[in-house]
């Protein structure tokens, strides 16, 4: 099967992994002790990446498009982890 | 000009077209509008972040709102993503019916979507968390409720393009409407995603 010109993906098998890494998330939210904060946190937003990766990649089709426009979203992406990078360092850091 | 020009065919679901950078326009234009909407959400999520962090006593989420809840709107959402999909996947092959079946349980799952944040604003508000109680009910309330608003137009541009397509608008070689939009909805998804772990879980 095509579309696109590409092999069009298995989507019932991308939405099936969307959906058990959002149970797999609640799961480890409700049990993880909220006392262990930095595993809370690397371990959510690993999961929240891999599945916004996956919509991304799959169900935008951003796998199977041209370069050019992965250079605008990446570099889009690039300017909003600066902007939320300062925003944290400038919370965080110690003031002189 | 026309030398680096690039022609990019009907296997992309509409008319031949010349375009410089080999992306149709409409799809070229909703990925810069997706872009400059990256940054607004980002400037919104990237508040929440910096406020969170800077506020020493700040209530765990789940002490204030419905976890289970909105884990079921989640996925309520991923599955109107799935449906979308399916429904370009669909018309790419070139069956209407299933295209049209797809595109009405995406508006379907769409309008429980914010029925269902309807509900949890109601409860929150009646309990007391409104957007004047804290930071954490303002920033709650503005960012999720933005989220949202995006969510209703999508289901809003959703039932003109279901419209469409019950007009029998779309075929298999003419169909960048539903691709266009498809591209937006997904990426409201995308963005509750991220939304969902840092201000309900984390």
């Amino acid at each position: 099967m095509s579309e696109g010109g590409h092999k069009t993906p298995n989507y019932m098998a991308i939405f099936w992994w969307l959906a058990g890494f959002t149970a797999v998330e609640v799961a480890y939210s409700s049990l993880l002790p909220h006392t262990q904060k930095v595993l809370l946190i690397v371990g959510l937003v690993g999961f929240a990446a891999i599945k916004a990766t996956l919509v991304a990649l799959y169900f935008m089709h951003l796998k199977f498009e041209r370069k050019s426009l992965g250079i605008i979203v990446g570099s889009t992406l690039i300017l909003g982890v600066i902007l939320v990078s300062v925003g944290m360092a400038e919370t965080l850091l110690p003031r002189p | 000009m026309e030398a680096i020009a690039v022609a990019h065919g009907a296997v992309h679901g509409h008319e031949e077209e010349y375009t410089t950078t080999g992306i149709p326009h409409d799809k070229m234009g909703m990925w810069v509008f997706l872009c400059s909407e990256v940054m607004f959400f980002t400037g919104l999520i990237g508040s929440y972040i910096v406020l969170r962090f800077a506020t020493p006593l700040w209530p765990p989420p789940a002490s204030v709102l419905n976890i289970p809840l909105t884990a079921m709107n989640t996925f309520i959402l991923i599955c109107s993503s799935v449906t979308m999909v399916q429904a370009l996947a669909a018309i790419s092959r070139g069956d209407s019916r299933k295209m049209k079946l797809f595109l009405c349980l995406t508006l379907l799952f769409g309008s429980i979507f914010i029925s269902i944040q309807g509900v949890e604003y109601w409860k929150l508000v009646h309990e007391g968390f409104n957007p004047h109680v804290s930071l954490f009910g303002s920033v709650f309330f503005t960012t999720t409720g933005f989220h949202g608003f995006h969510v209703f137009c999508g289901v809003v541009c959703m039932s003109f393009v279901t419209g469409k397509a019950f007009l029998g608008k779309y075929t298999q070689a003419s169909h960048q409407g539903i691709e266009t939009l498809g591209l937006y909805w997904h990426f409201v998804d995308l963005v509750w995603i991220v939304l969902f772990t840092i201000i309900y879980l984390i």
